[in-house]
């Protein structure tokens, strides 16, 4: 559904995207997973039609996005990054004025936003400017989905929204997606990343990794454990300077150390005794995205260095 | 066209909605008028005359009254030498200083030559220039009184009696002057400032993007965001035009139709400027600034206070390229004298080639901005 071959854009010296190379197969519901300025928002705007890429080629549903883009932008629902709806205008005129803008009407495809409108419809006569954050998006939502596209591009929805609405909208895009509609979304946050079929690791403008979540995980090559201490950046300094170590990197309350064989966890221990670090706690665990993504960061700094 | 139907009613939805907007687009043009129209008068009253008669005589005395009678001078002071005099000039308490030298009265009893001096504040030189043409014609008219009075011809060969008619403004009423004029100002702003911010204001608030990507085209889009505009310019034409008549009793000698088919392709012209410096910037507040800058310029080099005749002749050539003089002219010519469409049909020709030309400018560079 879509393609991306090659795609380079730069802005003056500012070089946002690397040869980036994507396929977004139908009905799949696909993520780009990458900290904010890693070029995410560019490759979605050349997808969405509103830039053209320095070098490559890409296709939405069939359609060059340079010479076809009229018929892509028919078939598109796409929800910018930033809150871009009329915020002088309520809830019913925003989608009612979007329905028109594609020659529909808000009822003719109310089945398919109606788990999203149903739960804006008591605010349907409050300005959009005066709705919270996680309205703004379902808002935005609707309005992406009310001709509806077969294509669904959403740059980051669920950034500056709380956790309960970041998961009422994650379920919303299942649904969406059962209703045969394909989706690329972005997001700087990992642990949404399990929730999509496929996904791709980016980083400064390049891809690191593409492939289901469970196989990114099960890529992960080295041994992993987390390590708790009381005093967490002595202990992240400590660790980092154990010759044993792979990388460590700071994870909620504790510290991901990886190595590269099986540790023996007395060792550790005593190291962190003798370095001030009594009473640790060590526990062996299964690597997440995110230690995958930061492995695959560490790979890249060691080849560039 | 639907399409453009549909971005028209949003348009008039959110102009209406905006509270600040409406009576910034309906109410203070109004305001506007009615005070500029009576506050910008090149008339000159009350011209406050400082009087240094040193010679004390019946004749000066005369003459002094004669300054006081006239409507235009207030003799609010007599100074007793020169110094006290130009005191007066310095502190800006008087416009004027009238000196009657010594002997003034027996010198004119024996036919001598006498000479009155005269010194104006000229900081303001136009006012300035009106001021001395009145003291002068006081003076001439006292002298010759003068000469009849002691039955003396002041020349053989009878002077032409010249006497002159206005035409077009027969009582030389400022306000039938300015009026028309400050109808085009009004109309400029909604179109030139009004349209200009109320695009960039989609790129402001990003709202621009989203409609990038559905199927409407760039020219409906900005057919769309135009003709509100257009409509509302007309409008506020219509009533301005209301107002003048009603209140200043301005008259009206040419077509009416033909005012408001100049000015329907004005305001394109006009709009046109507004896209284009909408094209040039990505906030309002820029936008606010690049309309100013040109509104300002235009404004003051239409001919609207200042004549452009008395302009140097690179700034008369400038003029050329002013939409806004064009119209200023036009308006005065229907209204005042009645032009016909064949009068001001070279107006109307230019009037058309800005309309397209800044159009077409403001449109090339919409499409290079945004890809």
């Amino acid at each position: 559904m879509i393609k991306a071959e090659n795609i380079s854009k730069s802005f003056g010296l500012v070089k946002a995207l690397h040869s980036v190379s994507l396929t977004v197969k139908e009905n799949e519901l696909f993520g780009l997973i990458g900290p904010d300025g890693a070029g995410k928002s560019t490759l979605f705007r050349i997808l969405a039609t509103l830039l053209i890429p320095d070098q490559g080629k890409a296709s939405v549903i069939g359609y060059d996005t340079i010479k076809n883009y009229r018929q892509i932008r028919m078939l598109l629902g796409y929800m910018p990054g930033r809150f871009s709806l009329y915020p002088d205008l309520t809830v019913e005129e925003n989608l009612a004025f979007y329905a028109s803008v594609f020659g529909t009407s808000v009822r003719q495809h109310y089945q398919l936003i109606e788990p999203v409108y149903k739960q804006l419809e008591p605010f349907r006569n409050r300005r959009a400017a005066q709705l919270s954050g996680g309205m703004k998006q379902k808002l935005a939502l609707s309005c992406a989905l009310i001709h509806r596209p077969k294509i669904l591009l959403l740059d980051e929805p669920t950034t500056g929204v709380d956790a309960v609405s970041r998961k009422e909208f994650w379920e919303l895009l299942s649904g969406i997606r059962q209703a045969g509609i394909t989706i690329l979304v972005s997001t700087p946050y990992m642990d949404e990343a399990n929730l999509c079929d496929r996904i791709a690791l980016f980083q400064d403008g390049q891809i690191l990794s593409i492939d289901t979540p469970a196989n990114i995980v099960a890529d992960y090559e080295l041994h992993l454990c987390a390590v708790k201490a009381p005093d967490k950046y002595l202990l992240l300094k400590t660790l980092r300077s154990w010759p044993n170590t792979y990388s460590a990197y700071p994870f909620g309350d504790a510290v991901h150390l990886s190595t590269t064989y099986k540790i023996n966890n007395n060792e550790l221990k005593q190291y962190l005794t003798h370095h001030a670090l009594p009473g640790s706690q060590i526990m062996s665990i299964n690597a997440g995205i995110e230690d995958r993504f930061l492995e695959l960061l560490h790979q890249k700094t060691l080849t560039h260095a | 066209m639907n399409k453009i139907k549909y971005i028209l009613q949003k348009e008039f939805l959110q102009i209406f909605r905006n509270k600040s907007m409406l009576p910034l687009i309906f109410v203070l043009p109004i305001i506007q008028l009615l005070i500029m129209a009576n506050a910008a008068t090149y008339e000159i009253k009350h011209i406050n005359i400082v009087v240094l008669d040193v010679d004390h005589s019946i004749f000066a005395n005369q003459l002094v009254l004669k300054f006081e009678q006239s409507p235009y001078f207030d003799v609010i002071g007599y100074a007793d030498d020169n110094e006290q005099a130009l005191d007066a000039l310095y502190a800006d308490r008087c416009d004027i200083v009238v000196h009657i030298p010594q002997y003034f009265e027996k010198n004119l009893r024996h036919g001598k030559m006498v000479k009155i001096y005269c010194a104006v504040n000229a900081i303001n030189s136009s006012k300035a220039a009106v001021v001395y043409n009145y003291a002068q014609s006081i003076i001439t008219q006292f002298s010759r009184q003068i000469d009849i009075e002691s039955n003396r011809e002041t020349s053989t060969i009878k002077a032409p009696d010249i006497r002159f008619a206005n035409w077009f403004n027969p009582h030389l009423d400022y306000k039938t002057f300015m009026v028309p004029g400050i109808l085009v100002l009004l109309v400029t702003l909604v179109g030139m400032v009004l349209s200009g911010l109320n695009l960039v204001r989609e790129k402001e608030i990003g709202t621009m993007e989203q409609i990038n990507v559905t199927p409407i085209g760039k020219g409906a889009f900005i057919i769309g965001k135009m003709l509100p505009f257009w409509i509302i310019g007309m409008v506020e034409l219509a009533l301005g035009m209301g107002v003048s008549l009603l209140v200043f009793n301005i008259p009206v000698e040419g077509s009416m139709l033909l005012l408001f088919a100049f000015a329907a392709v004005y305001l394109v012209a006009v709009l046109g400027i507004g896209l284009l410096v909408s094209t040039f910037s990505s906030t309002q507040q820029q936008a606010m600034f690049l309309s100013w800058f040109f509104i300002v310029v235009f404004i003051l080099m239409s001919g609207l206070f200042t004549p452009i005749e008395s302009m140097p002749l690179w700034a008369q050539k400038l003029t050329l390229i002013n939409p806004i003089a064009y119209f200023v002219k036009v308006m005065r010519m229907v209204m005042l004298k009645g032009s016909t469409f064949y009068n001001i049909s070279g107006y109307f020709l230019a009037m058309a080639a800005f309309a397209v030309g800044f159009n077409f400018l403001a449109i090339l560079n919409y499409r290079k901005t945004s890809t």
